[in-house]
């Protein structure tokens, strides 16, 4: 609907633009050939405006219609073709759709491949890090000693506000070095892994069906898997005291040089299920699961034919993948909900705790970015060594590892080289430590960029290079309507960002700050064009509300 | 190219925390886009800056700078009763709109740079760029033969009280170009109203004036035409009879739309062959400065377009009112006549003073749109009225926000 409207008040400008014309030739013909020739200099420029501008619509339209903007085809009428294309696919028949008609697809060099067979890389340190758990405090009480052998699954650790809550170490081996960053806060718990099997630590049988809700919580803890689960407002390890209102899962991810998340549920469809299931006895209300509505085939079986949960399938640019945009649109929350949150790989971590009695933190991960030789999947476990992993892997030069993509995640350097807890993605790409001579006016490279100044938007599936460099300096709020452009939900992110520089309560609540975490308004920091550090505002107003709480 | 850049940093950078540094910051950062790379957040940035979004705004301004410059000579001329074809004597024209309009254009920026300047560096921040399209606009709203002391007094007060006392770039609640023009229109009247004004060159315009030339004309130009063998300025030249230099608006007000016609065509009010500002007159140069920013994605379509429906909307109702002959102008030819489309593509748009939210725009845009032809027909002491409109709403646009926020956040609250 929207998009319709778009266009047609589009159509209309343009026609009051052009309307007018005849007339105005007309009264210009005693002007001579140079009136005629400016005459003709404006029509065509308008004209060429027309075009554009209908370039520019048909593309929406197409991607609306969720026609494949991927395939490389760079015929300018191929807009037209896209549209008449246009028709849903069959898998969406009859299924609760989303279509969002807002965000951007960013497109980069170097998506990862997917290898014939995965290989399995084991590495011979890996680290539960502490940090990777937000609402716990910084110094958390340690349940093993240097020197000690652990199992994997064992504790290692808890939280001293929440001491029945157990993480666990996601490998056997021997607990070696205890790091520490700023201000004394543990940073890294280094565990040294067996070189042979992974030893695991035995999950007693639990009986789903007749056991209360409290049990299976205390089971949870004990085992850790209650650190799989992250609670909404806030993105921070769930009170066992509360229940949730419900339980939403993405089971896609539409960010820059994204996994494909079929792949990491292939083999492990029963695990994925029995998670769901443990799920489904959490909550007195609904599991949701949203899908994958973008793509011509339907997502992967353990996802489609999941049972008990409700299924949305979600269609549009990201953010559609982001679990706080899909859960916007089904069932919006405020800052007293409570509701729970976990990837799909920490769902078959959860399911294997009770199908195979192991608390299994594998991973599938894919390894990207342009930085990155042969970009492909791999297969690992939480804490992994980056340097290890990553060792012959990447090119030449001054380069940026990422845990997490481009718009959300954390940097990797010398003192926290390891896996974090809940990721699927290692990004790679250039530093851009360098001078751009009119770098504002004449661009020397491609750079990617929502902004119709530069070129790019005339070819939706150019893909980039994409550097660290800032291009510009941070200005204060100038441009609006931006960031609502790029954020398929209905906040006013800059007055949200406003009202949370001046602490304003009231205003944060009112304008959905509990709807969003810090991946939502990524896309609109990176296309801000004041240079506005989004993603920290955000969580500098989610701190407050959460204190006033 | 880079190293380059490291070598002129290193060498020439002066000392932080002075003025020389804050101005060599500000051209070194329009030398070279800077090293800067991502710190916290995402990793990656969007191409788009501040000072790419404002240098578009100038780039589509670049024909009504031409156009204005040749109208300037054009009516000049037009009064002397020499060159009145529009494309005789070019040369000349231009030459005469270029000595109008440099120092003009020399005056604003010296004024509104230097002020930018040292609250730049007494607020210890980096010059920001909101005077880049402010610059650029100021010389266009102005009459050309403006004199330099009020126009610099003019860009002084609007820059330090529109834009310093608020903050800065981004802080500003009324648009700063047309500010610096509301200055002059409310502390000089008579250099910006009037049949006076808009026509360069003499001391007042009245058949059998006498120009005004100095040596830039005389001696300079003259020369290089004489060399060429092209025609010259001449100084010996009146203005004929019933030459009045009014502006349509003018003649609108007296006797409608045919008193207009009787003096000018529609296609030169079209193409900007009348007296009026320097920038505005001609609507093919203006609208093709609109569609580049609509394009470009610079400005908003929403405020356009709605202002647009006000005006014509507003200009619909006094048509079918008709108690004056201004009121019985039709509606269309109401958009051949004053700066209208200036006003809508570069003034209404300015994103830091417009609503910003999407629906605040749209109102916004109908309420400029109409109070603006409210002011233009009915106010007797001046014929036109986006000046004052906008500078109306930008008062009002935080207010039209205001309520677009209450009905999202009273939204919200009935869902809980």
């Amino acid at each position: 609907m929207k998009s319709h409207f778009v266009k047609s008040c589009s159509v209309l400008t343009t026609l009051l633009f052009l309307a007018p014309l005849p007339l105005w030739a007309q009264s210009s013909q005693g002007m001579g050939w140079g009136g005629l020739g400016l005459v003709a200099v404006a029509i065509i420029a308008i004209l060429g405006a027309v075009v554009v501008v209908s370039e520019n619509l048909l593309k929406v339209e197409a991607k609306r219609s969720g026609v494949d903007l991927q395939s490389r085809n760079k015929n300018p009428l191929a807009g037209l073709k896209r549209v008449f294309q246009g028709k849903l696919p069959s898998y969406l028949k009859g299924q609760k759709l989303h279509e969002l008609s807002k965000g951007h697809d960013i497109e980069l060099h170097g998506s990862p491949v997917p290898p014939k067979k995965i290989e399995e890389i084991r590495t011979k340190t890996y680290a539960v890090q502490p940090p990777n758990y937000r609402g716990i405090r910084p110094i958390p009480k340690l349940e093993v000693e240097e020197g000690q052998t652990v199992k994997a699954g064992d504790p290692i650790f808890f939280d001293k506000g929440h001491p029945e809550i157990k993480y666990v170490a996601p490998v056997s081996g021997e607990f070696v070095e205890l790091q520490r960053g700023a201000k004394r806060a543990i940073t890294n718990l280094v565990i040294l892994a067996d070189s042979d099997e992974i030893t695991y630590r035995e999950v007693p049988d639990f009986d789903l069906e007749n056991s209360s809700r409290e049990e299976l919580k205390k089971h949870l803890m004990e085992y850790g898997g209650w650190s799989l689960l992250t609670k909404r407002p806030f993105d921070v390890v769930p009170d066992p005291e509360q229940d949730p209102k419900f339980i939403f899962i993405s089971t896609f991810d539409t960010s820059p040089l994204a996994p494909d998340l079929n792949l990491a549920v292939e083999g492990r469809e029963k695990e994925f299920q029995a998670g769901l299931d443990v799920l489904n006895r959490l909550t007195d209300g609904k599991v949701y699961l949203g899908l994958d509505g973008r793509k011509k085939t339907p997502p992967a079986a353990a996802f489609s034919e999941a049972s008990g949960v409700e299924k949305h399938y979600f269609k549009g640019a990201h953010p559609a993948g982001n679990v706080g945009v899909q859960i916007h649109h089904v069932n919006p929350i405020h800052t007293t909900d409570v509701v729970w949150t976990a990837d799909v790989q920490n769902v078959i971590t959860l399911g294997a705790l009770f199908t195979q009695n192991k608390f299994m933190a594998d991973r599938v991960l894919a390894l990207t970015g342009h930085k990155m030789e042969n970009p492909t999947y791999i297969k690992t476990h939480v804490g992994a060594d980056l340097n290890e992993i990553l060792e012959n892997r990447l090119q030449e030069g001054d380069n940026r590892i990422i845990n997490g993509n481009v718009l959300f995640g954390s940097r990797k350097e010398e003192k926290n080289m390891f896996l974090d807890a809940r990721s699927q993605q290692i990004t790679v790409i250039a530093e851009g430590d360098y001078y751009e001579p009119f770098g504002w006016l004449i661009p020397n490279k491609l750079k990617p960029s929502i902004s119709r100044t530069y070129p790019n938007f005339l070819i939706p599936d150019l893909k980039f290079h994409a550097d660290t460099n800032t291009h510009g300096e941070k200005r204060a709020f100038v441009v609006t309507g931006q960031y609502e452009q790029m954020l398929p939900m209905d906040i006013y992110l800059q007055h949200l960002m406003k009202a949370i520089m001046i602490n304003d309560f009231e205003r944060m609540e009112g304008l959905g700050i509990a709807e969003l975490s810090e991946e939502d308004v990524a896309l609109a920091e990176f296309a801000c064009t004041s240079k506005m550090p989004l993603q920290k505002i955000l969580r500098e107003g989610l701190e407050y509300v959460e204190s006033q709480l | 190219m880079s190293k380059i850049a490291e070598n002129i940093k290193n060498k020439l950078e002066p000392k932080e925390g002075t003025l020389a540094h804050t101005a060599f910051d500000a051209f070194f950062t329009f030398l070279f886009t800077p090293n800067k790379t991502t710190k916290e957040g995402v990793h990656i940035r969007d191409g788009m800056d501040l000072k790419r979004t404002m240098v578009h705004v100038v780039i589509a301004l670049q024909l009504c700078y031409i156009v204005g410059t040749f109208n300037i000579g054009h009516q000049h001329f037009t009064a002397l009763g020499l060159h009145e074809g529009f494309f005789e004597a070019i040369h000349l024209k231009l030459a005469y709109g270029l000595i109008q309009l440099i120092p003009i254009f020399i005056v604003t920026h010296v004024v509104g740079l230097g002020v930018e300047f040292f609250y730049a560096f007494k607020k210890g921040h980096s010059v920001e760029e909101g005077f880049l399209v402010t610059g650029a606009l100021i010389p266009l709203i102005m009459p050309p033969d403006i004199p330099l002391w009020i126009l610099g007094l003019s860009v002084a007060f609007a820059v330090i009280l529109g834009k310093e006392a608020f903050g800065g770039t981004g802080m500003n609640i009324l648009n700063i170009a047309l500010l610096s023009r509301a200055f002059i229109f409310f502390a000089y009247p008579v250099t910006i109203a009037g049949d006076q004004v808009w026509v360069s060159g003499f001391e007042n315009i009245a058949p059998g004036a006498m120009v005004d030339y100095n040596w830039f004309h005389t001696g300079f130009f003259n020369g290089i035409f004489e060399a060429a063998g092209w025609a010259l300025f001449e100084p010996g030249a009146a203005i004929v009879d019933g030459f009045t230099g009014a502006t349509p608006l003018a003649l609108a007000y007296e006797g409608g739309w045919e008193a207009v016609t009787q003096v000018y065509t529609e296609s030169q009010m079209f193409w900007g062959a009348i007296p009026g500002s320097i920038g505005e007159t001609s609507k093919p140069a203006v609208l093709i400065g609109a569609a580049f920013i609509l394009i470009t994605g610079i400005a908003s379509w929403r405020i356009m377009l709605s202002m647009i429906i006000g005006a014509a909307g507003m200009a619909m109702i006094m048509n079918a009112w008709g108690a004056s002959p201004f009121m019985e102008v039709p509606w269309y030819y109401q958009f051949y006549m004053g700066s209208f489309f200036f006003a809508m593509a570069f003034m209404a748009t300015d994103p830091v003073s417009a609503a910003s939210t999407n629906r605040g725009k749209l109102i916004y845009g109908l309420l400029i749109g109409m109070v603006g032809m409210i002011v233009r027909v009915w106010n007797p002491a001046y014929p036109e009225g986006w000046m004052l409109s906008i500078l109306l709403l930008n008062v009002f646009a935080p207010l039209i926000d205001h309520y677009v926020l209450e009905s999202n956040m009273n939204k919200r609250l009935k869902r809980a």
